[in-house]
C-alpha cells in the first residue's frame, strides 16, 4: 500500500519536473507597483496612528478626554473576526485561479465580498451609536476616532469595489491559470487592509485599556 | 564588423531592426496625439516645459518681492499681496518646479539610460503629468482671485488655521498639494518599477548609472515621505472646513503635530530635490573628465545613505520651538552626520576631475559652478545643525540665504547644466557655446550677488518674510545689493532661455552622441525615435558606450528575438538584481483615459474647494469609472494571446521559459 503511494508521489514529481527546469519568471512591474502602493499607504496609516499616540501622550488629563467613555469591545472584536477571516477566502480564490479553477475563484471572491460588506455594515451601526455620544468636531479624540476608522473604512470600501470588479471580470471569463495577476494584486491590497485593521483595533479599542 | 562609437552602435541597430520595430511604435499627431500620448519622451519634455513655466512665474514673484525690498519703506505691493507672493513663490518652487522638473529629466532619461523603450507604466505616467499640470493650474489660478496661499510654504498652524485665515487661501494650499501628491507618488512608483524590471540585460546593480540610482533613491523617499505631508494637509483641510480639532489646542489638538508631520516630509524633500540634481552632476562630470566616475560604489552608497539618514533630521527645523534638550541633541548629531555622504559625493567628483582630462564645455561649467555654491550652502547647513547657532539665526535672512544656496545652487545649477547637456537629446539641436557661457557667468554672478548679501542681512537681524523694513537698521546696502543681483540673475536666466529657444530654430542638427557620453541614451538618435532602441543592447560595464563588448552588442543582438522584440509594442523584462532577461512585456498604446481620469480629479478638487460636495463626488466618480475602464482586462489587438507563438524565448533554454510562461503579458497600468 505504502509502496504504491510512494510510487504515485514519485510519478507526480516526475510530471512536475519539466516545470522546475523553467527559470523562474520573477515579479512583474505590476507586482512592484502594488507593493510600493501598499508601502506608501502603510506609511500613511503609520503616521495617522503615530498622530493618535502623539496627541494622547502629550495631552494631560484622562484619555479619552471630555467625558467620552472608553469604547465598547464586543462589536469591534466581531468586526475584527469578520475582516481578518475574510482573508482566507481571498487566499483560496488566488490559489484557485492559479490552478485554473475559475468556479472556486468566483466563490472565494464572493465570500470575501460578503464578509467585507458585513464589516462595513457593522461599522455603520457602530458609528450610529457613537454619533449619539460624540461627533468628530467635539474634540481631538472625536477627530482621531472618526478620522482613523473612517479612513480605514474608505479603504475597505475601495477594496470591495476592487473585488466586485474582479468578480465581474471573472464572470466574463477574463481569468485563467495563465492569466491571473490581477487577482493576486487585488488580494494583496485586501490583505493589507485587513492587516491595518488589526493595528487600528489595538490603537483605538485596546490601548486605552492598557 | 566592429562598432567604434555610439553613433555607429545606433546605426547598426537601426539598420538591422529599425523598420521592423518602428512599425509597432506609431506616433500620434495633432491634438488627439497630443492628449493621448504615453511616450515617455514626450511626457518628459512636457514635464520640463511646464515646470519651466512655473519656474518663470514664481521667479517673477521673487522679482516683485526684491523690488519691494530694494529700499526701506517700499510700497510696490500691499502686505497681504506680499504674503501671497512669498508663500506661492516657495510652494511653487519646491513642489511645482523642482521635483516635477527633475521628474521630467527622469521620465525622458531613465528608460533611455537603462536601455528600454518606455516607462513601466506608460499610461500612469501620462496621468501623472496631467495631474501635475492640473494641480499647477489650480494653484496659480488662486492668485488671480486673490486667494493664493499666504501662510508661508510650510503653513504653520495656528496661522494657517481657520481662525486666523478664514478665506480660501489655505484650502487652496492643502488641496493643491494633496492633488499634486497623487502625481508625485505615482511617478516615484513608476521610476522604481522601471529601474527594477526594465533594465537592459547585463545591467546588474553595479552597472546602473549614478543618475538612475539617485532617481530610485529619490523615488523611495517619495514613497515614504509624502504620506506625512498628505496626512497633514488632509487634517488641515478637515480642521478648516469641517471643524475637526487635530491642530486646535482648545479642542485638545496639538499645533506642533503639524510641524512634526510637515518636517517629517519636509527635510527628506530637500534631498528629494537635491539627490536627482546631484545625479545630473554625476552624469556630466565623467563625460567631461573623459573617464568613469571615481569611487562608483562609494557614491552610490552615499546616495542611499543620504536617503535613509534624511528621515532622522527633521527636528532641526524646529530647534526654536522648545522641544526637550535630549531630542534636539539627537537631531543635531544626525544633521551633522548627513553632511558626510554629501561630502563623499563632492570628493568623488573632484577625484574624477583630478584623474581625468577636464573639458570645460558649457554643461561642465554649470557643474563646476554647482560644486562651488553647493559647498557654500553646505557650510551654512552644518552651522544650522548646531543648536545654539540655529536658535540665534532661525527665521532670519541667513536661513533664506542658506536654502537658496542649497536649492538654487544644488538643484537649479545642475538642472540648467543638465538641460545644456541633454538638449541635443531632447530636441535634436545643438546650443551656441558662447551664448551658453554668457548665460552661465551671468547667472553665477547674479546668483551670488543676490543671495550672498542675505547672509549678512540675516546676521544683522533681518527676519525673513517681512514685506518692508525701516531705514537705519544697517540692512539697506545689503538689500539693495540683493535686488541688483536679482535683476542680474533674471537677465542671466533670460539669456539662458533665449539661447535655448534660438537653438530650436537655428541650432545645428545634433548627431546621436555630441559629447562622447558613456551611458546608453547617447546610442539613440537625437531626439530618439518613439521606440528608442531598435536593438536592446547587452551591457557589460558601468560605461557601456566606452566598452567594445557593449557597443558590439548593438549589432550582434539584432539576431536575438528577445533583444529586438519586433512582434508588437514590446519591451524586455529582466530580473531585479542581475538584469537576466525574462520575457517580453507588451506595453499599452496611446489612450485618452489618463487625461479623462485627471480631469475628473480636477473637477473633484475644485468642487471640494468651492464647497460643491455633490460635484466633488461626481468628479471622483468620473475618476473611478475611468480607472475601471483603464484596468479592465482585455485582449489587445494584435496580441498573440494564449495560443500564439511563444515570444519570451530567445536562444537556448530561454525558449522554454517563454513558452511555459504562455502568453505575452500586458502591463497593467
Amino acid at each position: 500500500m505504502s509502496v504504491t503511494r510512494g510510487s504515485k508521489a514519485a510519478e507526480s514529481k516526475r510530471r512536475a519536473a519539466p516545470h522546475r527546469r523553467v527559470p523562474p519568471t520573477g515579479r512583474t512591474p505590476a507586482w512592484w507597483g502594488m507593493v510600493l502602493f501598499v508601502t506608501t499607504e502603510g506609511m500613511l496609516f503609520s503616521c495617522l496612528l503615530a498622530s493618535y499616540f502623539y496627541i494622547r501622550f502629550s495631552s494631560r488629563g484622562p484619555w479619552p478626554p471630555g467625558g467620552i467613555e472608553n469604547p465598547e469591545l464586543t462589536k469591534p472584536l466581531v468586526m475584527t473576526a469578520l475582516l481578518v477571516s475574510s482573508s482566507l477566502p481571498m487566499l483560496w480564490a488566488d490559489w484557485a485561479v492559479r490552478h485554473g479553477r475559475t468556479g472556486q475563484l468566483k466563490g472565494g471572491l464572493a465570500l470575501t465580498l460578503l464578509l467585507g460588506a458585513t464589516f462595513l455594515g457593522l461599522q455603520g451601526s457602530e458609528y450610529k451609536e457613537k454619533f449619539e455620544m460624540f461627533s468628530w468636531s467635539e474634540n481631538v479624540y472625536g477627530s482621531l476616532f472618526y478620522g482613523i476608522t473612517g479612513f480605514h473604512g474608505t479603504h475597505v470600501a475601495v477594496g470591495l469595489v476592487m473585488i466586485l470588479f474582479t468578480i465581474v471580470a471573472a464572470l466574463r471569463g477574463k481569468f485563467s491559470a495563465k492569466r491571473h495577476e490581477r487577482v493576486r494584486l487585488v488580494a494583496f491590497y485586501w490583505h493589507f487592509v485587513d492587516a491595518v485593521w488589526v493595528f487600528i483595533l489595538f490603537t483605538i479599542y485596546l490601548s486605552p485599556k492598557l | 564588423m566592429s562598432i567604434v562609437d555610439a553613433a555607429g552602435a545606433h546605426r547598426a541597430a537601426e539598420e538591422a531592426a529599425g523598420e521592423r520595430v518602428a512599425r509597432h511604435w506609431p506616433e500620434g499627431h495633432g491634438l488627439r496625439g497630443w492628449i493621448t500620448t504615453v511616450d515617455h519622451k514626450r511626457i518628459g519634455r512636457r514635464y520640463m516645459v511646464t515646470a519651466g513655466v512655473f519656474f518663470t512665474l514664481a521667479g517673477i514673484e521673487a522679482l516683485v518681492m526684491r523690488t519691494q525690498l530694494a529700499l526701506p519703506e517700499g510700497r510696490v505691493v500691499s502686505p497681504g499681496v506680499y504674503d501671497q507672493l512669498f508663500s506661492l513663490h516657495g510652494t511653487v518652487m519646491i513642489f511645482f518646479f523642482a521635483t516635477p522638473m527633475l521628474f521630467g529629466f527622469g521620465n525622458f532619461l531613465l528608460p533611455l539610460m537603462v536601455g528600454t523603450r518606455d516607462m513601466a507604466f506608460p499610461r500612469f505616467n501620462a496621468f501623472g503629468y496631467w495631474v501635475f499640470a492640473a494641480a499647477g493650474l489650480f494653484m496659480f489660478a488662486s492668485l488671480l482671485f486673490g486667494v493664493a496661499p499666504n501662510a508661508g510654504w510650510f503653513a504653520y498652524v495656528p496661522l494657517s488655521g481657520e481662525r486666523y485665515n478664514p478665506d480660501l487661501n489655505l484650502d487652496v494650499y492643502s488641496l493643491g498639494l494633496l492633488f499634486l501628491g497623487i502625481s508625485t507618488t505615482g511617478s516615484g512608483i513608476n521610476f522604481i518599477a522601471t529601474a527594477l524590471k526594465l533594465r537592459a540585460p547585463g545591467m546588474t546593480l553595479s552597472r546602473v548609472p549614478v543618475f538612475v540610482w539617485a532617481l530610485v533613491v529619490t523615488s523611495f523617499m517619495v514613497v515614504f515621505a509624502l504620506p506625512p505631508l498628505n496626512l497633514a494637509n488632509a487634517m488641515l483641510f478637515l480642521d478648516r472646513r469641517f471643524g475637526t480639532k487635530f491642530f486646535v489646542p482648545s479642542g485638545g489638538g496639538d499645533a506642533l503635530l503639524w510641524q512634526h508631520l510637515f518636517w517629517l516630509f519636509g527635510h527628506p524633500d530637500v534631498y528629494i530635490i537635491v539627490l536627482p540634481a546631484l545625479g545630473i552632476v554625476s552624469a556630466i562630470v565623467p563625460t567631461f573628465s573623459r573617464r568613469p566616475i571615481a569611487a562608483y560604489p562609494v557614491i552610490v552608497l552615499a546616495t542611499v545613505a543620504t536617503g535613509i539618514i534624511s528621515f532622522g533630521v527633521w527636528v532641526h527645523h524646529m530647534f526654536a520651538v522648545g522641544l526637550p534638550q535630549l531630542a534636539m541633541t539627537f537631531f543635531s548629531a544626525a544633521s551633522i552626520v548627513i553632511t558626510i555622504p554629501a561630502g563623499i559625493q563632492i570628493f568623488s567628483w573632484l577625484g574624477t576631475m583630478l584623474l581625468g582630462r577636464v573639458v570645460l564645455a558649457v554643461p561642465m561649467m554649470w557643474a563646476l559652478g554647482f560644486v562651488f555654491v553647493f559647498v557654500l550652502g553646505g557650510v551654512t547647513g552644518v552651522m544650522f545643525a548646531i543648536v545654539p547657532f540655529d536658535q540665534q539665526t532661525t527665521d532670519s535672512y541667513f536661513v533664506v540665504a542658506h536654502f537658496h544656496y542649497v536649492l538654487f545652487g544644488g538643484a537649479v545649477f545642475p538642472i540648467i547644466g543638465g538641460v545644456f547637456y541633454w538638449w541635443p537629446k531632447f530636441t535634436g539641436r545643438r546650443t551656441n557655446v558662447r551664448a551658453g557661457l554668457w548665460s552661465f557667468w551671468l547667472v553665477f554672478a547674479g546668483f551670488n550677488l543676490t543671495f550672498f548679501p542675505m547672509h549678512i542681512a540675516g546676521l544683522l537681524g533681518m527676519p525673513r518674510r517681512v514685506y518692508t523694513f525701516s531705514p537705519g537698521l544697517g540692512w539697506d546696502p545689503w538689500n539693495l545689493l540683493s535686488t541688483v543681483g536679482a535683476y542680474l540673475l533674471a537677465v542671466g536666466l533670460l539669456v539662458t532661455l533665449v539661447t535655448l529657444l534660438h537653438s530650436l530654430r537655428r541650432g545645428a542638427q545634433a548627431p546621436p552622441d555630441p559629447w562622447g557620453g558613456e551611458t546608453l541614451e547617447w546610442a539613440t538618435s537625437s531626439p530618439p525615435r518613439p521606440h528608442d532602441f531598435a536593438v536592446i543592447p547587452t551591457v557589460y560595464s558601468l560605461h557601456p558606450l566606452w566598452d567594445q563588448l557593449s557597443l558590439d552588442s548593438f549589432g550582434e543582438e539584432s539576431r536575438s528575438r528577445l533583444h529586438v522584440l519586433d512582434e508588437g509594442h514590446d519591451v524586455l523584462r529582466t530580473t531585479e538584481l542581475d538584469a537576466e532577461p525574462q520575457r517580453s512585456l507588451e506595453m499599452p498604446e496611446d489612450t485618452p483615459i489618463p487625461f479623462v481620469a485627471a480631469f475628473g480629479l480636477l473637477i473633484a478638487f475644485t468642487s471640494l474647494l468651492l464647497g460643491g460636495y455633490f460635484a466633488a463626488i461626481a468628479g471622483a466618480a468620473v475618476f473611478g469609472l475611468a480607472l475601471m475602464w483603464w484596468l479592465w482586462p482585455r485582449e489587445r489587438p494584435g496580441g498573440s494571446g494564449d495560443g500564439g507563438p511563444a515570444k519570451g524565448g530567445g536562444e537556448g533554454s530561454g525558449e522554454e521559459g517563454g513558452r511555459a510562461g504562455g502568453e505575452r503579458e500586458g502591463a497593467s497600468a
